[in-house]
């Protein structure tokens, strides 16, 4: 057992010390590191209620674009009015100083952490209680809602978008932005990590199991499920709501389509990542996003212009082909490294059968 | 009210007609997609796209120089095979599986059409001419595109033609039965796989139809399928699996929705309305089964 938890803190601390110096190994891609980072963190959350409870979301973009829309909003209205910034569009009349800019995203994404997790449970209720495709087809029109209502809104810039503030010009450090959003998002994958690594040890993982395996059977076994379901949800929404806030100020433009309620990119990432990876395990997800986030950017500069076609063959690929995922294959081939004990003469007599 | 349908309530007529028109148009996909849920089991988030590719065929022709309105013909042939050919590289192999892997996997096939159809048709908003003109009622302050009149006559056309063929022809009694209980009738001796190639056809030439009706009355682009999607899941979960006059119903209830939400909530919010009208519908439906300690299956 000691032996065990001593490969696990070599494991987890060379993991960080990689993540701390790999803006300045690779500092050409840090913009990408900070996509990677993201990505892992919506992959991971979107498999804690996909995954884990089943519930098979195409909303969580909802909590993403609301995220990065109160960032960016909350980052503006604090010092400068909102409605003049966003009809002003790209020409800046307002610009904050250094310490406006990190108060600004600071408190932006407090809010941005809070609200979606808040707004998670409010819709939970009457949300959660629809199963199966009737979930994912509902979350999916609140995605693409979201989106449309938030492309009619003036004050967030409505249709032209809105501009995020830029990184503030009196740090002369052109490395200065990438790092700061860099170290930003990988603080945000630790925390995502390391709570979803406490959920896999608790109770409260074998419970959204359960209601995965078979709700009506859990209910009746006295828990509570719709409780649980909607703290589930919570849990993906905060995470969701913070990784949209980090994106927002990083992109530095916010469309209410093609950016923030992006249903047709991040939307569908989160969760094909997730089922390339394997869904319902704590290291899927993350080597899914790695190996999609690879993927993608070594693939998208050489089919440019042919990407979606990649995408949507790759969505059909992986579905079709590999549902249960890497990690599922993985665990096929090698089940006792899984913790899984094969009877052979069980598994034979099985064989026989088919 | 400021609501300018408030103030001149002969558009409330004008709203009412569009909407019921474009109803039934609506009604003929959902029905499309009502068969090949009930028949196969299978959610299909493309539908929309083959909407706008059987569309997209009539706009074709209506550019080399033959009536668009011909497109209601040739259209739905080209996409029974184009509906015949995704169920033969895809559709076979989801059939069975779980509800969520056919919407993802057709979520896939739906955005590579849509990056397709941009590629060869372009990305701006085109539409087929009919040049059918117009009919004026009410002293000129209702004004009716005669293609919508034709649309909706064809629309109900090809329903009725459906209906008979399904209970008559050989085929429909095979898909019939299949929807059934797909196990009994492969015992007594009905392919089911070629039912199945067959209904998938038989939607995706509903679409073509559909499609072909659309590029005369509304636009084509090649991303608005989602919406037609949506719209047609909505109206099956609200007329149940294969009920024609339900489906008919409710997709005029849902034009009629639309055009009302157009004038009240302004343009831009349309599509943003029927997302949020699905989403209250579900909704609805949930607290309902609730009740009885039910959900929605």
């Amino acid at each position: 057992m000691n032996k065990v938890k001593q490969k696990d803190l070599i494991l987890y601390s060379g993991l960080i010390i990689l993540g701390l110096a790999a803006p300045f190994l690779f500092s050409a891609f840090k913009v990408q590191l900070t996509y990677l980072c993201v990505l892992i963190v919506l992959a991971m959350t979107w498999n804690l209620q996909g995954g884990e409870m089943g519930y098979n979301s195409f909303g969580n973009i909802l909590f993403y674009g609301l995220g990065m829309y109160l960032t960016a909003s909350v980052q503006v209205g604090m010092f400068f009015p909102l409605a003049e910034w966003t009809e002003s569009g790209g020409e800046k009349t307002f610009v904050h100083t250094t310490a406006q800019y990190f108060q600004g995203i600071g408190v932006g994404l407090l809010v941005a952490a809070i609200v979606p997790t808040i707004v998670a449970g409010a819709i939970g209720y009457a949300i959660l209680g629809l199963r199966g495709h009737y979930f994912a087809i509902c979350t999916l029109g609140l995605g693409i809602a979201a989106g449309e209502i938030a492309g009619g809104i003036e004050i967030i810039g409505a249709g032209q978008g809105f501009t995020t503030p830029p990184f503030p010009a009196e740090i002369v450090d052109p490395e200065a932005r990438g790092q700061f959003f860099y170290f930003l998002s990988f603080l945000v994958l630790v925390l995502a990590f390391v709570f979803v690594k406490y959920i896999y040890g608790s109770r409260f993982r074998l419970i959204l199991n359960a209601i995965r395996d078979n709700e009506d059977k859990a209910e009746a076994m006295g828990i509570q499920t719709m409780k649980y379901k909607i703290v589930g949800w919570m849990c993906s929404a905060f995470f969701c709501g913070l990784a949209g806030g980090i994106m927002g100020g990083l992109i530095g433009y916010i469309d209410s389509t093609d950016v923030a309620f992006d249903g047709r990119e991040m939307g569908v990432f989160m969760v094909l990542m997730a089922i390339l990876g394997g869904k319902g395990t704590l290291w899927g997800p993350i080597i899914g996003a790695t190996l999609f986030h690879f993927f993608k950017e070594g693939l998208w500069t050489f089919i440019l212009g042919w990407q979606y076609v990649a995408l949507g063959v790759l969505i059909v690929v992986i579905v079709v082909y590999f549902p249960e995922g890497l990690m599922g294959w993985l665990r096929e081939k090698y089940p006792d490294r899984f913790g899984e004990v094969i009877d052979e003469k069980d598994r034979k007599a099985q064989v026989e059968l088919k | 009210m400021d609501f300018l349908i408030f103030k001149a309530p002969i558009l409330m007529v004008q709203a009412s007609l569009d909407g019921i028109l474009l109803g039934i148009l609506f009604a003929l996909i959902a029905y499309g997609m009502a068969l090949q849920w009930g028949v196969m089991n299978i959610i299909n988030i493309a539908q929309g796209d083959l909407v706008i590719l059987g569309g997209y065929i009539a706009y074709t022709m209506y550019l080399v120089g033959i009536h668009p309105a011909w497109g209601v013909i040739v259209s739905p042939i080209i996409m029974y095979f184009v509906g015949w050919a995704l169920y033969k590289l895809v559709i076979n192999k989801v059939v069975d599986r779980d509800l969520f892997i056919s919407i993802l996997a057709t979520f896939g096939i739906a955005i590579v059409m849509q990056q397709l159809m941009n590629f060869i048709f372009g990305a701006d908003v085109v539409v087929a001419q009919s040049e059918y003109g117009t009919t004026m009622l009410f002293d000129n302050s209702v004004t009716l595109p005669n293609s919508k009149i034709f649309a909706a006559f064809i629309s109900v056309l090809y329903a009725i033609g459906l209906v008979i063929y399904m209970k008559k022809s050989r085929l429909g009694r095979a898909i019939r039965a299949t929807a059934q209980n797909a196990r009994a009738a492969k015992i007594l001796g009905v392919d089911t796989e070629k039912v199945y190639a067959a209904t998938f056809g038989i939607n995706a030439a509903l679409c073509g139809v559909a499609g072909a009706l659309i590029s005369i009355t509304l636009t084509l682009h090649p991303y608005v399928g989602l919406p037609y999607t949506v719209r047609s899941f909505m109206i099956v979960i609200v007329a149940g699996l294969g009920n024609l006059p339900a489906v008919a119903v409710s997709g005029m209830g849902l034009g009629l929705f639309e055009e009302f939400a157009d004038y009240i909530l302004g343009t831009e919010f349309r599509i943003g309305a029927v997302f949020m009208l699905l989403v209250f519908i579900l909704v609805y439906r949930r607290f309902k089964l609730s009740k009885k300690r039910e959900y929605l299956k």
